[in-house]
């Protein structure tokens, strides 16, 4: 543990020279982009989770620590087991942390989610079988008591966004699941929540459907400027997508490494044979195998 | 087509060893009688009279299949020989009852979900009530009632639902928990309160589960109605068909009246799967 300290936005000496020797100078005015905004949306102040289970405690979340800020797309990687999605549950206010601060928009996590702060996609798409399409968007703005000509009018926008325009009076088992997963990130998008909150999303998919919809996710960012959690295990999804990655490792779940991407905003796929894209997925891979050289 | 062959093998099956089984079991009858006469039999006369008795042990397929057009169609509907007129008073109590049974059955899985004292209280109740029987039951509710002037239909209704509620409780019960933990949580994200959480979530997802039961509980009804009938000394209804029926060892008018409740149960589940069918084919449920 003394390798790799658990650390926030604050970037080693070291990992300075790396950014220098990995980004070229077009990366530059991302980087001031996101060093100009102001009070971080998410930040977690030694924050940690120990589940009570038969077997005896689990510490699911231990010190963690970290600030997220506004339009920033943060990755968390690691093995099963690292807290990774517990870490996310935590920020949607799903799992209640042991201990430690966590604020989301300045407020606690669960004043964030009754003030509907954020939407969340889940790994399965989880649409409910008896609603259409444009039924399953509308299922959040119902329940939030928006008005039927908005509700339509939200409908439509969305759909559009993921591209699904046309599919509204769909049922879900009529789609494929790509087109599922894109549906309920378009409900999780349809009551224009600032904080995209993704556990897995794309888990489940084969890659050519993965890398589709990783470039979708991408122009959706930059359209809609959202600030993006994004839980994964997949080492180039999370170097691909994010301006911030944060690796974890397990028992105790923790963050070793959190790794600020050089790489520009605007990101083709072929990014990913360039050698910037390379060298942050070797140090995305030492960190997790450090993470892991603790236990063995 | 192809599934008619299966279908019409097994019901031949049937009629034959049906009618192998009249032949065995009414020639005692027409032995003591040829013996009685001092006359032998044939197997060809044998054969002959075990399916044309008047009160046979086992009416022959053609007995009961007369009988039940008789009472069907050779009746004045108002007629009290008329099966269809017996059938109408058992199905209004059967339906009266299925209703209530089906209401008390989805209220108590409701509140069993939602309150946890219902949850670890009701439960062993509706278990232990249909452990008793229900022709021990039956008199009682009947006794009771009718020391508060209550008589007639309502009593039967009674029974029925005594004993359609229970199926109903228990699929909704499953029903109303069949939500996984990630569709309880996306509600969660959303803000939703209970009662969303209940009207958008789990009674939809309950449907499937709530019209198994039913097709359980209807026939459930059925039976109840009928045992509604035999201790009340009910002149009108299947159940009293079958008791006058055995009153007077009038067999033929035993299987023509239980056949006619089978057709009815048959009928009703075969309306609720209707319903079934429509209803989540209207949810998007049933491709």
């Amino acid at each position: 543990m003394t390798y790799l300290q658990p650390s926030n936005l604050a970037v080693g000496p070291e990992q300075h020279s790396m950014d220098r020797a990995v980004g070229g100078p077009e990366t530059g005015d991302g980087m001031r982009d996101m060093a100009a905004t102001a009070a971080p949306v998410i930040e977690a102040r030694g924050l940690d989770l120990t589940f009570d289970t038969a077997d005896g405690a689990v510490h699911a979340l231990k010190d963690v620590n970290l600030s997220v800020a506004k339009g920033e797309f943060v990755s968390f990687i690691g093995p099963s087991g690292c807290g990774k999605t517990t870490f996310l549950r935590c920020i949607a206010a799903l799992e209640t942390p042991t201990s430690g601060t966590l604020t989301v928009n300045g407020m606690s996590a669960d004043e964030a989610r009754q003030k509907r702060a954020y939407g969340y996609v889940f790994q399965a798409a989880g649409l409910y079988p008896w609603r259409t399409i444009s039924g399953n968007i509308r299922l959040p703005l119902e329940i939030m008591g928006f008005d039927k000509a908005e509700q339509f009018a939200r409908v439509e926008k969305v759909l559009d966004l993921v591209e699904l325009k046309g599919f509204g009076n769909k049922f879900p088992w009529q789609l494929s699941g790509g087109m599922q997963q894109r549906a309920s990130i378009a409900r999780a998008l349809a009551f224009d929540a600032d904080i995209l909150l993704m556990d897995e999303p794309f888990g489940a998919l084969d890659e050519i459907v993965r890398d589709r919809l990783n470039e979708e996710l991408l122009k959706l960012w930059a359209r809609t400027g959202k600030t993006i959690a994004f839980v994964t295990h997949s080492i180039p999804e999370a170097v691909y997508l994010s301006t911030k990655i944060v690796v974890m490792s397990p028992r105790p779940g923790r963050i070793t490494d959190v790794i600020d991407s050089p790489l520009p905003r605007e990101r083709p796929l072929d990014i990913r044979d360039s050698a910037a894209f390379i060298e942050i997925a070797h140090r995305v891979r030492e960190g997790l195998r450090h993470g892991h050289g603790d236990e063995v | 087509m192809k599934s008619l062959l299966p279908i019409l093998t097994v019901l031949l099956a049937i009629v034959a060893l049906w009618y192998g089984a009249a032949v065995w079991l009414n020639s005692a009858w027409t032995y003591d009688q040829a013996e009685r006469a001092g006359t032998t039999v044939t197997f060809a006369e044998l054969v002959g009279d075990t399916m044309a008795q008047d009160r046979p042990v086992l009416p022959a397929p053609h007995q009961v299949l007369k009988g039940l057009w008789d009472g069907v169609a050779g009746q004045a509907v108002t007629s009290k020989r008329s099966l269809v007129y017996h059938g109408w008073f058992t199905l209004s109590a059967t339906l009266v009852g299925f209703v209530i049974g089906t209401g008390l059955g989805i209220l108590l899985a409701v509140g069993i979900i939602h309150n946890r004292a219902m949850d670890l209280s009701v439960m062993p109740w509706a278990i232990a009530s249909q452990t008793v029987p229900i022709l021990a039951i039956a008199p009682m509710v009947i006794v009771v009632l009718a020391s508060q002037g209550i008589t007639g239909l309502l009593p039967k209704a009674i029974i029925s639902a005594y004993l359609s509620f229970f199926p109903v409780v228990v699929g909704m019960v499953k029903g109303l928990r069949s939500p996984d933990q990630m569709q309880l949580d996306l509600l969660t994200t959303y803000n939703a309160s209970r009662p969303e959480t209940f009207w958008k979530l789990r009674l939809p997802a309950s449907m499937p589960y709530l019209f198994a039961s039913l097709k359980v509980s209807v026939a459930a009804s059925l039976v109840g109605a009928i045992v509604g009938e035999l201790p009340s000394g009910a002149t009108v209804g299947l159940g009293a068909r079958l008791l006058s029926g055995s009153y007077y060892g009038q067999t033929v008018q035993i299987w023509a009246a239980l056949f006619a409740a089978a057709i009815l149960a048959a009928g009703l589940v075969i309306v609720i799967g209707g319903i079934e069918r429509a209803t989540l084919r209207r949810m998007g449920m049933a491709q």
